[in-house]
């Protein structure tokens, strides 16, 4: 039951706010732990939902267990949560003042549907247009269409085919969805987006009418509100790195390439391939996947450091090939090392004992494409005894990098980061605190231990102001 | 209940319910039936409107508690939230609408095993038409009109059996942290509460603080650009610790006993004379702490495991904690060699010595940090004469994340040489002093056999986390479990919190003799209430990660006294005012619910009842799920508000050829799964009638026993998966549950009922496609095997 929850030391409520930017794991974590503790928190993100990256993952390492599941847990905490408030479409602009007294200036994208929406979808099947669904990740788009990522021809889904049928069924084409949707089925706030493409066309009208419930609003605008708060935490994670940077691996060129995160989305039983593992070049089956490790991380010329996830990532994703297709499917992983740190030597200890899945110490050279197969073949030599080999397979999967989502000079204020863009802990970001990805490479369970800690770091400023004799933070 | 109830029903009309269904008859059910005092039909009751009418009604008087019938209770949760008020939900538009919303499945009674169709649990759409109003025939019409009479039967009998929960007055605020462990992670957990405004004991066994980094040279570097090794920093965190106004110390000291509950424990610190021996107990004294932060460490891997890696042969090979003490001893001078103080010219570390390994003795994991220990070490030996040659043997090299790799990298810059290689025997070099080590190439694909001056033995680290509780209950069916037996019988296993728990003395270990959390959403949920760990009690890492480690503890532990102060429980469930009651002259001492509670969150009083810790407790259900006669309950979840809506459901008469079948459905996987498959118009057996749960572990045995008796065809329960890699949130819920359905056999036999009228699944939250599946098969063996004999 929502009572209003006294402050530390009776501090009531004009106790400072903790503004966390950034709505992901690392996000919601932070701004969950700090509020249950009795804070007043403001998450905002980016995108039309919350949960970022993970709700685009099939499966975690290494208990292979799902993501949302524990993201459910997380949804239900928030709406329990009556002094979290969460503004989606909401980036921030600015920053000013000092710790314990900011302003933030928050600008929010209009989401043409307001707080009256149920969720019927009633505006969905109203609306005719239809766009490539970019929840998975541009999975079976084309170099091509890549660069036209707004095309509007209304075909080409491929969903709900029989997972384990074996038949072709052709190139891979990206899934679409209609210019009103819910991004995915559990999304939250669970409330329908209108696509910024089809305001002023008779799709948006055609939306307004089909609501019966006044909840399309067509003449939203951008807006900007100005936030009072004490803390910011910055959580606002990672992205891949750019695969087609990575010349000769032929992402882009050469279809049979995919990075981990689309075949993430290539698993799901509701994404572009109903859950089938198949080439997209031709829809055929991939029973022959290589993965190959460090693809732009630990390389001068990409990016400098370790992703960190990518082995286990890679290790979890050989599974996907047995559950696919049993005895049927290998896996090959050409790696440089395989960091299984912890009690996740268990998982890769379990890999290892398959024996389906094989393991090349090598930094594949270069990838060509077999003109009739379509089979990429790797190059390379193994360095384990200086072989040269050249191995064809179905598939290719390159555990991509990951990098700060925000960039060096995008930052809305002056913060400390290290020569890989990640912040770092430093008396001169005040009271912005990084939590997750934006500190380093982190898997998600050290995202929310950093998150976890990056909470109390928002909470110490916020007691600070309230409790009397407590000094602010030195470090 | 001695309050008037007054009961509002307020049933929508939107998001199709209006157009699907006969909401006068809804109506009429809520009120005859449901006995509702007020009934009001809406066309958007979620609307500001509709919600006002709800308010106004509550204002005036005429409604004390409310139903709401519209869509699912996952649903506009905070918006039907009234202060103070019970509201329960009849899901209308995810249980009946959305699930049937396309062309009428015909029922598989009629033709049964014969459609593909909805076996896949998606109805072909005639055309293009996909509105909630598609023509069904009048008596598809009718089946889905009697799920959704019943969903109004359920909820308006929910309510009256449930009240708000409201707060014991078992509270207590304390808003003062026990840290056990006085090294990094201790004093770091410590500082980070203290500046929090808490109040803090750090309790350290040893007569000084500082723990195993105060025995290190140099550290990791974890701040950019990470090139070179930095000082630990401990004399400054240790001075820091010791003056803070709200920090109190206390070195060569115990905990003898803890008893309590966050918000209340109640600790006995015990002094000991650390000169006079183990037992030197030198006096003690009772606090008490609102929360604990165990940050007790851990202890370097013994060597004498590792015969064959020459440790007891040469006395120029040590171990990595021990080369950290000759460096410290010889504050930056050059390093000789122990057996006869000789210049070194050649060092070889071996990695992963003693894990990584399935031998037993050996440690299995990897204990993450002695990668870059080793290649700080090098340095030690590279800074101080660059012609030392420098050898790094390894297996893979573990340097992750950003500043890892840059320390990598500046040890290869220096001159250290990496091999991949796999050590087979190191002895004594011979006259000379020395280690000869022969080990396998990998990169070169050979055997070599050399002689160093130095052998460093990277060890790893074992957990200090005290007894095991659990150890012996957990199955060890898993091979590679047996490997990491031996790291748990590595330490001396002594009790570090003493708790009178039931359920043992310290916090349960994960794996390897971690105190880990299983949970990759949520690393800091322990099972035992109010108590966390933090460092590498928890994990191996290094010190960065420790210190980052301690500090989201501290946090942890912070908010877990706020909500002890409140009576809100802690994760899962957090917020939740309610709490187990029980009628005690009904206890049967049977002990089930204090054994088989998760949390171990029930003792037993002197007279050997069970006595609840309402902080402790996770208010999952377990407890009275576990209960023979049923005795527990919840204010808003008990056996009465689930048994009563049970047998509120209308059971049609054999004749009319309509089943029904009980889904119990775990409220965080399958309930979602659900309806997430209404929202995609998957459809599901028109007979069955969904009740979410808190968790499998709160069935009631009960339950089943009393649908199977008012006549219901089929009982299905859908848990989270259980076993290794269990996904329940309450840990062992759904375990107990399966265990319990395996004595539901006789009971069925007792009733002359077929084994297949009961039956569990786990399913995942991700079932979308296959939770519909499972029930529409199960509408099927019904077919099958006939109508319950037990109807009336």
């Amino acid at each position: 039951m929502p009572e209003p929850v006294p402050g530390i030391e009776g501090a009531g409520t004009d106790q400072g706010v903790i503004l966390v930017v950034g709505g992901g794991i690392s996000g919601i974590t932070a701004a969950l732990e700090a509020t249950e503790a009795g804070k007043d928190v403001i998450l905002i993100e980016k995108r039309p939902f919350i949960g970022g990256r993970i709700t685009q993952l099939y499966k975690y390492f290494p208990k292979l267990c799902h993501p949302v599941c524990g993201l459910e847990i997380n949804q239900r905490r928030i709406k329990a949560s009556p002094r979290l408030s969460v503004l989606t479409m909401a980036s921030l602009e600015s920053l000013r003042g000092t710790a314990g007294d900011y302003t933030a200036s928050v600008r929010i994208a209009p989401r043409y549907v307001n707080d009256r929406c149920t969720a019927c979808g009633a505006c969905a099947e109203a609306v005719q247009a239809e766009f490539n669904d970019e929840f998975h990740d541009g999975l079976g788009l084309t170099s091509a269409d890549r660069s036209h990522a707004a095309s509007d021809d209304s075909s080409g889904d491929s969903s709900g085919a029989d997972p384990s049928g074996d038949s072709s069924t052709g190139p891979l084409k990206p899934a679409r969805r209609k210019g009103a949707y819910l991004p995915y089925p559990m999304a939250w706030p669970e409330r329908f987006v209108l696509d910024p493409r089809i305001i002023g066309t008779e799709d948006a009208r055609r939306a307004f009418d089909a609501c019966r419930y006044g909840a399309i609003d067509l003449d939203m605008t951008e807006e900007t509100v100005e936030l009072k708060v004490a803390a910011v935490i910055w959580a606002t994670g990672w992205k891949p790195y750019d695969a087609a940077k990575i010349q000769p691996y032929g992402y882009g060129r050469i279809p049979n390439v995919i990075t981990s995160l689309e075949l993430e989305r290539m698993m799901d039983p509701l994404g572009p391939t109903g859950g089938k593992l198949v080439r997209p070049s031709d829809g055929l089956p991939a029973r022959n996947v290589a993965f190959i490790q460090c693809a732009g991380s630990r390389d001068r010329n990409h990016l400098r450091h370790c992703s960190r996830i990518c082995c286990m990532v890679s290790l979890k994703q050989s599974t996907y090939t047995r559950e696919r297709y049993g005895d049927e499917g290998e896996a090959t992983i050409y790696y440089i090392d395989i960091r299984a740190i912890d009690r996740l030597e268990d998982f890769y200890r379990k890999i290892k004992s398959d024996p389906k899945v094989r393991f090349i110490k090598s930094k594949v050279a270069n990838i060509t494409a077999d003109p009739r197969s379509g089979d990429p073949i790797l190059h390379g030599v193994d360095t384990e005894g200086y072989r040269r080999y050249s191995n064809p397979h179905d598939l290719v999967v390159l555990a991509i990098g990951m990098q700060p989502s925000v960039g060096g000079d995008d930052f809305p204020f002056e913060v400390v980061v290290n020569r890989d863009g990640f912040i770092e802990p430093d008396p001169r970001n005040g009271a912005i605190f990084a939590a997750g990805c934006a500190t380093d490479a982190l898997d998600v369970n050290r995202s929310v231990q950093s998150a976890t800690a990056a909470a109390l770091r928002a909470v110490q400023v916020v007691n600070a102001g309230t409790m009397p004799g407590l000094e602010s933070r030195r470090d | 209940m001695a309050k008037e109830r007054k009961i509002g029903a307020y049933i929508c009309r939107g998001c199709g319910i209006g157009q699907a269904l006969d909401a006068d008859r809804l109506e009429e059910v809520a009120a005859r039936e449901g006995r509702a005092n007020l009934v009001r039909q809406h066309d958007f009751l979620c609307a500001p409107e509709g919600v006002e009418t709800i308010r106004a009604d509550l204002a005036s008087g005429e409604v004390s508690d409310v139903v709401v019938c519209a869509c699912s209770g996952r649903a506009m949760t905070s918006t039907f939230r009234f202060d103070g008020v019970a509201v329960a939900r009849a899901n209308l538009r995810e249980g009946v609408v959305w699930s049937r919303a396309r062309k009428g499945e015909s029922s598989a009674l009629a033709d049964a095993g014969s459609s593909d169709s909805s076996e896949r649990g998606e109805i072909p759409a005639k055309t293009g038409e996909t509105t909630g109003e598609a023509e069904v025939s009048s008596s598809e019409r009718e089946t889905m009109q009697e799920m959704a009479d019943d969903h109004i039967r359920m909820a308006c009998t929910e309510i009256r059996f449930m009240t708000p929960p409201s707060p014991s007055l078992e509270q207590t605020l304390n808003r003062t942290i026990l840290v056990v462990g006085g090294g990094i992670s201790g004093m770091t957990a410590a500082l980070e509460s203290a500046r929090a405004g808490y109040s803090v004991t750090i309790v350290e066994k040893s007569a000084t603080l500082g723990g195993f980094a105060a025995r290190l040279w140099k550290r990791i570097p974890d701040r950019s650009p990470c090139e070179a090794p930095v000082d630990p920093g401990i004399a400054t965190l240790v001075s820091e610790v010791s003056v803070h106004e709200r920090i109190t110390v206390e070195t060569s000291s115990k905990i003898s006993r803890t008893s309590g509950s966050p918000g209340k424990f109640k600790v006995t610190i015990e002094r000991c004379d650390p000169a006079s021996g183990d037992d030197g107990s030198t006096g003690s004294r009772t606090e008490t702490f609102g929360a604990i932060i165990q940050a007790t460490g851990f202890t370097p891997f013994d060597p004498s495991h590792i015969p064959e890696l020459g440790y007891a042969a040469s006395g120029d090979v040590v171990t990595s904690s021990e080369l950290e003490a000759l460096a410290l001893a010889a504050k930056g001078e050059a390093l000789v060699r122990p057996s006869d103080a000789k210049p070194i010219k050649s060092v070889l570390f071996v990695q992963c010595a003693g894990q990584r390994s399935s031998k037993p003795g050996h440690l299995s994991y990897c204990s993450g940090y002695c990668c870059a220990a080793s290649i700080k070490q090098a340095m030690y030996f590279q800074d101080a004469d660059p012609s030392i040659e420098t050898v790094v043997l390894y297996s893979d090299m573990r340097t992750p994340g950003s500043g890892g790799e840059d320390f990598y990298r500046s040890g290869q810059s220096r001159g250290i040489v990496f091999t991949k290689g796999e050590t087979s025997a190191i002895s004594a070099a011979g006259e000379g002093g020395g280690a000869r080590v022969r080990y396998r190439d990998l990169i070169l694909d050979e055997e070599v056999e050399r002689d160093f001056d130095l052998v460093v033995l990277a060890t790893g680290m074992v957990a200090n986390a005290g007894v095991d509780s659990e150890a012996n209950d957990t199955k060890t069916d898993e091979p590679d479990t047996n490997a990491s037996a031996p790291a748990a019988i590595e330490i001396p296993v002594e009790s570090i919190l003493n708790l009178t728990y039931r359920q043992g003395p310290d916090l349960p270990h994960l794996a390897h003799g971690f105190a880990d959390s299983h949970f990759i959403c949520f690393p800091y949920e322990t099972r035992r209430t109010g108590i966390y760990a933090a460092g590498p009690v928890r994990r191996p890492m290094d010190i960065a990660q420790a210190r980052e480690d301690a500090t989201g503890s501290a946090m942890k532990a912070i908010q877990a006294i706020e909500n002890a102060g409140r009576g809100r429980a802690a994760h899962p469930r957090s917020g939740d005012l309610s709490f187990p009651k029980v009628r005690y002259d009904g206890c049967t001492q049977c002990k089930r619910c204090t054994v088989e509670c998760p949390f171990g969150a029930i003792d037993e009083d002197e007279k050997r009842y069970p006595l609840f810790n309402e902080s402790r407790c996770r208010r999952c259900g377990t407890c009275m799920g576990a209960c023979p006669v049923r005795v527990i309950s919840f204010e808003n979840y008990s056996i009465d508000t689930v048994g009563q809506q049970i047998k509120s459901v209308e059971i049609p008469d054999e004749t009319e050829n309509k089943p029904r079948i009980l889904v119990l459905a775990c409220e965080n996987d399958a309930w979602p799964a659900l309806d997430m498959a209404a929202r995609l118009r998957r459809s599901w057996s028109v007979f069955a009638r969904v009740i979410p749960i808190r968790c499998l572990g709160s069935v009631n045995t009960i339950w089943v026993t009393d649908a199977l008796n008012a006549g219901y065809d089929g009982v299905m329960l859908m848990g989270c998966k259980s076993g290794e890699n269990y996904q329940c949130h309450f840990v062992k819920g759904s375990e107990m549950a399966q265990y319990r359905m395996t004595k539901i056999d006789d009971t069925l036999e007792q009733l002359g009922l077929e084994k297949e009228r009961v039956i569990t699944h786990e399913v995942a939250i991700t079932d979308i496609e296959r939770a519909p599946r499972l029930i529409n098969e199960m509408e099927r063996t019904i077919a099958r095997i006939g109508p319950s004999p037990l109807k009336f």
